[in-house]
């Protein structure tokens, strides 16, 4: 019997992904790099990763919030699972950096850790990336895009089902006098309704079908190329107060700015002195692209895998794709915390060539 | 379909040539990110193999390590999507 236990189970799995394959492929995956607007408030357009932020940000206060509303000695509940997080990052802190710096780190480095692993373990959430509104594309609409699929209203709300079609509009298009135009947002009502036509010729859209793009309400927050930015830009100001509070500012700024063996006559060793610092200046600023770029390739990666899986072989493949994810999603979270921290140290540790000299 | 005329006699649309920009891209930045992952984890299990006490550090600083090789692939991976996707 234990044969054919795991002779069923094979074959089990082997039917979820036929069936996955056949039935539930999901159109060809519209891969948008751009956080899209939902909705605007005068001037400022609010985005869905700025939502979900708010969401994230909401939540972890409200963990908090319920984590230390009647705090008692022994911890229990809520209490003891947030203070177990908490102590393994403070010891994690506190061994680094040792006691006195530790306690000044530990607020950034757990707020990053915890916001980031926070962010990206929502993006995971079912309603991600699947629920929105839906912009048609059609030649009166201010919204252009260039790619879109076709919509199905069923029961009043526009569905994409599985295995619709994608339709993707030529890049230009000849008028009746034999002009070519180019087809983009600002181009007339007549130049786009033409390319809406060409590329909906073979489908037949009938009363309930029309072509357009999902906007999802909620998406990951740090597939927007802003937030890891935001994050990276705080990092590197907490990491510069950091030296300058422990050092004071020429002194710090020393590290980077190093003209004095320059102005005092001896050209070479200067020389080597002011480069080195300079170099030291151009590190700092790549680390800031590298932070961005670091968090923001890999979520962005497993959103875009994701698409891709469940336009190719969906239902079983996707779990892996899944734990994958929620894999990466901490391991970022706790690279990002720890980078910050090891520059931190740096900057409160003694310079180099500081002993010689002196 | 905008045809881009390369050498004599081949003449390639410019959405190929974007998949082909975009493969190049991701296939040859992920060469040497993942030989130094390789290497990294290597030295890294050599460590531990020597000093297994040592075990939290180690693993700490590897995935570190580890953090900043995935980057430079992740850096060609952004520039893949870009041409792919956004130009």
């Amino acid at each position: 019997m234990r044969r054919f236990k795991g002779l069923a189970i094979g074959l089990a799995v082997l039917i979820l992904v036929l069936a996955g394959f056949l039935f539930l492929r999901s159109p060809k995956p519209i891969i948008e790099l751009k956080a899209e607007t939902v909705f605007s408030i005068g001037p400022f357009n609010v985005t869905n990763t700025y939502i979900t932020s708010w969401i994230v940000i909401i939540f972890i206060s409200l963990f908090a919030y319920a984590a230390t509303r009647r705090m008692s000695l022994v911890p229990r509940g809520i209490q003891n699972l947030f203070e177990a997080i908490i102590e393994a990052i403070y010891n994690l802190v506190i061994n680094s950096a040792g006691e006195k710096h530790g306690r000044r780190f530990f607020p950034v480095v757990a707020t990053i850790f915890l916001y980031v692993a926070m962010c990206n373990w929502f993006g995971l959430l079912p309603l991600f990336a699947t629920v929105g509104k839906v912009e048609e594309i059609s030649a009166q609409s201010q919204a252009f895009h260039e790619k879109g699929v076709v919509i199905h209203e069923v029961a009043g709300l526009n569905v994409i089902m599985p295995a619709a079609d994608d339709v993707e509009l030529p890049k230009t298009v000849t008028l009746p006098d034999a002009k070519v135009e180019d087809v983009s947002a600002d181009s007339s009502v007549e130049v786009k309704q033409l390319a809406i036509d060409e590329a909906t010729r073979d489908l037949n859209l009938g009363k309930d079908k029309k072509i357009g793009v999902l906007v999802p309400f909620l998406r990951s927050v740090n597939t927007d190329l802003n937030s890891p930015l935001a994050l990276a830009v705080w990092s590197a100001i907490f990491v510069e107060f950091w030296g300058i509070s422990a050092y004071g500012f020429f002194r710090y700024g020393s590290k980077f700015f190093n003209f004095g063996r320059l102005l005092r006559g001896k050209i070479l060793d200067g020389f080597i002195d002011a480069f080195v610092g300079i170099m030291e200046f151009v590190a700092e600023a790549a680390r800031l692209v590298s932070f961005t770029f670091r968090l923001f390739g890999n979520i962005l990666a497993g959103e875009i895998l994701f698409l891709v899986v469940i336009f190719l072989v969906p239902l079983v493949f996707l779990q892996f794709v899944y734990f994958m994810e929620l894999f990466v999603g901490a391991i970022q979270a706790f690279i990002f915390a720890m980078l910050t921290l090891v520059f931190g140290i740096i900057a409160v540790s003694a310079p180099h060539g500081e002993a010689e000299g002196h | 379909m905008e045809l881009i005329h390369l050498f004599p006699l081949l003449e390639i649309t410019d959405t190929a040539m974007r998949f082909i920009g975009a493969s190049f891209a991701m296939g040859l930045g992920s060469f040497a990110p993942a030989l130094a992952i390789g290497l990294l984890v290597g030295k890294a299990m050599e460590a531990l193999g020597r000093n297994p006490e040592a075990q939290p550090v180690i693993q700490t600083n590897m995935i570190l390590g580890i953090a900043f090789a995935e980057a430079i692939a992740i850096y060609a991976l952004v520039v893949a999507v870009m041409i792919g996707f956004v130009f």
